[in-house]
């Protein structure tokens, strides 16, 4: 029955248009991870390979190159429904602003085109090129990921916070200045939080690869090195994401009073306002909650006395739902806080024995944290995004009023969800048989 | 010219662009899927995967430009097609996971079974998604999208005879570029038989293709006026163009002039399509709303064009080298680790 309903009209098509919008970022943006801290951490282990004359870094390096290629493909795939979708779904977004924000995806199409052709090369290359002229192969893709996140992100921060732009009395778009929408309020605070995140995840869940082989006894210096050099670059970014979460939280606080006052499922405005965790928001009360006290105020204004808005100051229906955004919000700092224990932990026994914790502890956390950094990526986008809501376009556009009118529409989640559980399937085989056959090619490599 | 048509033009020329890379890239795939069973297409399959697979993504990155650039210089006139024609894109972007990832990924399994199945996701999808964009260039074409959101009948816009006959064309072209395509790439690595397959291969798809363009003559006078008028008006030069780039092609195929040849049939295709761009000049959705009208404001178009300029440097270089290194073969230095 309720498929019939949602395929019947305008209002009908909100939610399933939410929802594929929803799984198709969220499936993709796992792969632009890849696409944006991958190529950085191979050609590094590329380089120290040929340095150091260690066939063992190569043949990691190698390993690692052709798993970008299949990486790669799927960000690509997916990437390219999305922007199907950013038209398909949302005609009255994209109709109405897309002489003011569409113009970072345009940069972005460059920047992606100039990362397509360099994995290309660098795979294609891999037998053809000198060594030197590979490796500087490798630098256009880390440039391309670093211009093309940068330019997504500053759409969706532009999203967050509207700039660059007038509106007429008809509501009309005037005066559209689409560089000066890309440097809004939460751009660079945004940017900045994503691109550590794509290395924290990045790094995480290959060192998460080689742990799980170190459990089960392979402890040679080919899994010590597939294991020491992501994780050490995720476990020094990870206390300056920490870092760098304060200062986004800052910047929801000061232009997105609503979605902060979601995130801490505060009601009542309060000066001295503590810090909530867990628990569930019931009739504009949150029950059954740790509280820190003054924690919250601390935090957002560096004084314990001062004064947070709270959802009593919005009217009902410019309210985002409480719960999703605050336990999202709740698990990305909860994993946050608990990665920096793990890089602490490793931090400490290296500096002290230029070894790895020994116990076998150790190697399980590592070998959590991948799918660890992976959910806590995810909430920090359903904290965003479902934050925004009831707006797609932050006080100017609602959701509602975006969405597509189009009959049927609602037919494309199901196709969507059908779609990405088969391809999520075979991305996990390919992957597994890539890890296990050193012979198996990556996509882009052109012979057998 | 307007700064508005400058800004089409450039959307435009990225079209051209990824009918001629990617419809290459599809049409390998619609020959893989008639190359026969796996034992007797097996020469056949490995050729058109060696020739596609350092450069499809980048071939397919087009249509993204494509986009891009309309939605953000023709914001309004993008969201009116795209809406009223969600149905064939959104089976069209289906058809490009798909493919994309069936082809990605059938090197990488090692059951014939899997293989076999990810081989036939790729052929079928190479045949189904350009049949969708053609069919969607025949829907703007006959004027079936009105400029509002989701105006247009959704099955109507798309299931009509200008539409199956855009479908058919973009299958038919891809097919036949990439025929000509592989030519030149067997050829080149010493694979003569293939090299002659593909070559009758190109000439049977040049007559089919010809055959159904002139047919299309009459569909379009009975189903596409507007186009029509245009086409045979101040489009004829154009048209008259890639019949004798197409004819000429043939020739060169005939004589075997491989490389030549290719120039000719991607000036045949260009023709076409810049046809269809003189014939509803200077509407971008018939019957009413032109060009300037669909243009947003002067800064974003500035904009654009600054960007486009600037990032064309970028990337015209950076493209000449994939395809340059990619027609060198390779030298198996031995590095450690390396795997042949
Ligand atoms: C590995 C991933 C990861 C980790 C460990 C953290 N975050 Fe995060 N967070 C993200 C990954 C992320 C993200 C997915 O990248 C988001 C979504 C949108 C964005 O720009 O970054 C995000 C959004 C996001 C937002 C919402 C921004 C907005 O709506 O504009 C806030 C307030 C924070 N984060 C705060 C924090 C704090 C205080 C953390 C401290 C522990 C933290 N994040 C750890
Ligand atoms: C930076 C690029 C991104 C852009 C431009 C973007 C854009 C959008 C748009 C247009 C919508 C639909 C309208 C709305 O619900 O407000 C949406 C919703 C949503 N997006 Fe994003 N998004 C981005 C990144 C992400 C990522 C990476 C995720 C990961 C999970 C995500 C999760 C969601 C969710 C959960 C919704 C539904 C919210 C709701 O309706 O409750 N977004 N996004
Ligand atoms: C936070 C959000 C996003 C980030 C950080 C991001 C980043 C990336 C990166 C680094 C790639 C390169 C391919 C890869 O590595 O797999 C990629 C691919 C792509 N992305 Fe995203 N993306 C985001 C959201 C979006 C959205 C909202 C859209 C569309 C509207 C989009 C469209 C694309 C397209 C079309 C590609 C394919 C380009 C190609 O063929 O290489 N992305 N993305």
């Amino acid at each position: 029955m309720l498929a019939l309903e949602f395929l019947a009209g305008t209002a009908e098509n909100l939610y399933p248009a939410r929802m594929q919008m929803a799984l198709s970022l969220g499936w993709h943006i796992v792969f632009a991870c890849f696409g944006i801290a991958f190529p950085a951490i191979v050609v590094f282990t590329e380089w120290r390979g040929h340095r150091r004359d260690d066939a063992v870094l190569t043949a990691l390096a190698h390993k690692w190159a052709k798993a970008m290629g299949v990486l790669f493909a799927a960000g690509a795939v997916s990437g390219t429904l999305l922007s199907f979708e950013m038209g398909i779904l949302w005609p009255g977004l994209m109709g109405r602003f897309g002489e003011v924000f569409g113009f970072p995806f345009v940069l972005e199409g460059f920047a992606f085109f100039v990362e397509a052709i360099f994995v290309g090369v660098y795979l294609f290359g891999w037998n053809r090129l000198s060594p030197r002229a590979h490796m500087l192969s490798a630098l256009p893709m880390v440039a391309a990921g670093i211009v093309g996140a940068f330019c997504v992100v500053s759409a969706n921060a532009w999203m967050n916070n509207p700039t660059g732009f007038r509106l007429d009395e008809q509501g009309n778009v005037v005066d559209a200045r689409p560089w000066a929408a890309m440097f809004g309020p939460s751009t660079w605070a945004q940017f900045v939080h994503m691109w550590l995140a794509a290395f924290m995840v990045t790094g995480f869940l290959i060192a998460s690869v080689y742990a799980v082989g170190m459990l089960r006894g392979r402890r040679d210096h080919y899994h010590r090195a597939g294991l020491l050099i992501p994780l050490t670059v995720a476990a020094i970014i990870t206390p300056v994401q920490i870092g760098v979460g304060d200062w986004i939280a800052n910047v929801v606080a000061d232009n997105q009073p609503a979605k902060l006052a979601a995130m801490e499922a505060q009601y009542e405005t309060t000066a001295g306002a503590g810090l909530s965790i867990g628990g569930v928001y019931r009739d504009n009360e949150l029950h059954y909650a740790v509280e820190i006290p003054y924690a919250l105020s601390l935090l957002i204004h560096h004084d314990p006395d001062g004064v947070v808005l709270g959802l009593e100051e919005f009217p009902a229906g410019e309210r985002p739902p409480v719960n999703v955004v605050h336990l999202a919000y709740n698990t990305m700092v909860g994993i946050g806080t608990a990665l920096l224990g793990l890089a602490a932990w490793f931090g400490l026994v290296w500096w002290r024995r230029r070894r790895l914790p020994h116990t076998a502890w150790f190697l399980r956390a590592v070998a959590v944290s991948g799918v660890a950094a992976v959910v806590a990526m995810e909430a920090g986008w359903i904290t965003t995004e479902v934050g925004r809501q009831p707006w797609i376009v932050y006080g100017i556009l609602r959701t509602a009023d975006a969405v597509s009118p189009a009959p049927g529409l609602g037919w494309g989640l199901v196709a969507v969800v059908g779609v990405y559980t088969v391809l999520t399937t075979f991305t996990v085989v390919v992957l597994r048989r890539l890890a296990r056959d050193r012979a198996t090619l990556a996509p882009q490599e052109g012979q057998r | 010219m307007t700064l508005a048509e400058v800004v089409l033009g450039a959307a435009f020329t990225g079209l051209v662009a990824y009918a001629l890379f990617g419809g290459a890239d599809f049409g390998g795939g619609v020959w893989d899927l008639l190359a026969g069973g796996t034992e007797r297409g097996r020469a056949v399959r490995d050729r058109i995967e060696r020739s596609i697979g350092p450069v499809w993504e980048a071939n397919h990155v087009w249509l993204i430009f494509v986009f891009v650039v309309l939605w953000t210089g023709f914001s309004r006139a993008f969201a009116a097609a795209v809406t009223t024609l969600y149905i064939p894109l959104t089976l069209a972007a289906l058809g490009m996971i798909a493919r994309g990832a069936a082809f990605a990924y059938r090197k990488s399994v090692g059951t014939p079974g899997m293989q076999r199945f990810f081989g036939a996701a790729f052929a079928l999808s190479s045949l189904l998604t350009p049949f969708f964009l053609g069919a969607v260039v025949g829907g703007v074409a006959s004027g079936r999208v009105p400029p509002g959101i989701a105006e247009g009948d959704v099955v109507r816009s798309w299931v009509n005879p200008t539409s199956l006959l855009g479908g058919t064309l973009a299958v038919l072209v891809c097919a036949y570029l990439a025929a000509v395509f592989l030519c030149g790439d067997a050829r080149r690595d010493g694979e003569h038989d293939l090299a002659e397959a593909f070559r009758l291969r190109a000439l049977l798809t040049a007559a089919v293709t010809g055959a159904v363009g002139l047919a299309g003559i009459a569909v379009l006078r009975a189903d596409a006026p507007v186009l029509f008028d245009g086409l045979t008006g101040r489009g004829l030069p154009v048209v008259l163009l890639s019949v004798a780039a197409g004819l000429a092609a043939l020739g060169l195929l005939l004589v075997r002039r491989y490389t030549v040849a290719r120039i000719a049939s991607a000036l045949a295709v260009t023709a076409i399509l810049a046809g269809w761009a003189v014939g509803q000049y200077p509407y971008v959705l018939l019957p009413e709303l032109t060009v300037d009208e669909a243009a947003t404001g002067r800064t974003t178009l500035v904009a654009l064009l600054t960007a486009l300029s600037a990032g064309m440097l970028v990337l015209l270089p950076a493209l000449v080298y994939l395809y340059v290194l990619f027609q060198r073969p390779a030298d198996h230095r031995d590095r450690p680790g390396a795997c042949h």
